[in-house]
């Protein structure tokens, strides 16, 4: 009975890294095929909640601590004000991307871009994997012994 | 030249038309099978069958270039996961007490 899972282990160990890489392809590479920072969090929280359905919640923890992943919601939120609020500092509007680099405006829309992506791309792992943390934690409603 | 491409289009098409007819039947099937395990087996023909010729069919579009790459990876990964979401969802039907029957079904003898 503990070997009844093997298969979906080793194909979960198998994939979890892959999918790593292909939510940071996903989040890096938006702007030139689909994607962004919505679609690269969601992925990057699958590859969490994968592990943790196949292996335990507990297990999935020790990886990725709930106080990581709460601190994670706010994170991403700061990324993306705080970049709102630099450009404000640096005497452009609210979140105009040309004020990193004002020689260059292109440049720095593409820079803007990168971080704001990369700020909402945080806050979804952290919301997705924080919901998943908070159904999975709760205690079942009724036990085994009781049908 | 002209000829070769006309073969790769026809070579292709074959293939993307055949896919989609597996995934048809494979959809048919898991509708209209009477129970679960047969009905799982029409499910797993669309993973295998059509998935390969779709993808080789759109590879052979593609040409040699950065999304057959890519499709040859979605391949690789639809390989390794389909029979694995089988088996788990076979398993757990076994596990919960859900037996294979043999022989003629019991209601149209």
């Amino acid at each position: 009975m503990i070997q009844h899972h093997l298969i979906l282990r080793v194909v979960t160990k198998l994939l979890v890294g892959t999918i790593i890489v292909f939510a940071l392809y996903v989040q890096f590479h938006g702007d030139f095929s689909p994607g962004g920072g919505f679609q690269a969090g969601v992925i990057m929280a699958v590859a969490f909640i994968i592990y943790g359905i196949v292996f335990g919640l507990e297990k999935v923890k020790q990886v990725f601590p709930a106080w990581i992943v709460h601190k994670m919601v706010a994170l991403g939120v700061l990324i993306y004000a705080g970049t709102g609020v630099v450009s404000m500092f640096l005497g452009y509007d609210y979140l105009d991307y040309g004020a990193f680099s004002p020689h260059h405006p292109t440049h720095g829309q593409h820079w803007g871009l990168l971080i704001v992506e990369f700020g909402v791309g945080v806050t979804v792992t952290g919301v997705m994997v924080a919901i998943y943390y908070a159904f999975a934690g709760r205690p079942p409603a009724i036990s085994d012994e009781d049908w | 030249m002209t000829l070769y491409l006309l073969a790769i289009e026809i070579l292709s098409w074959i293939c993307i038309v055949g896919g989609g007819a597996f995934a048809i039947i494979g959809a048919i099937g898991s509708v209209r099978f009477p129970d679960f395990w047969s009905r799982l087996h029409a499910a797993s023909v669309t993973d295998s069958a059509g998935m390969i010729l779709l993808l080789l069919g759109m590879c052979l579009q593609a040409g040699l270039s950065l999304i057959t790459v890519k499709l040859i990876l979605i391949g690789v990964f639809l390989f390794i996961t389909g029979p694995t979401s089988t088996h788990a969802v076979a398993n757990a039907a076994l596990v919960s007490g859900l037996k294979p029957r043999d022989g003629a079904p019991e209601d149209e003898k």
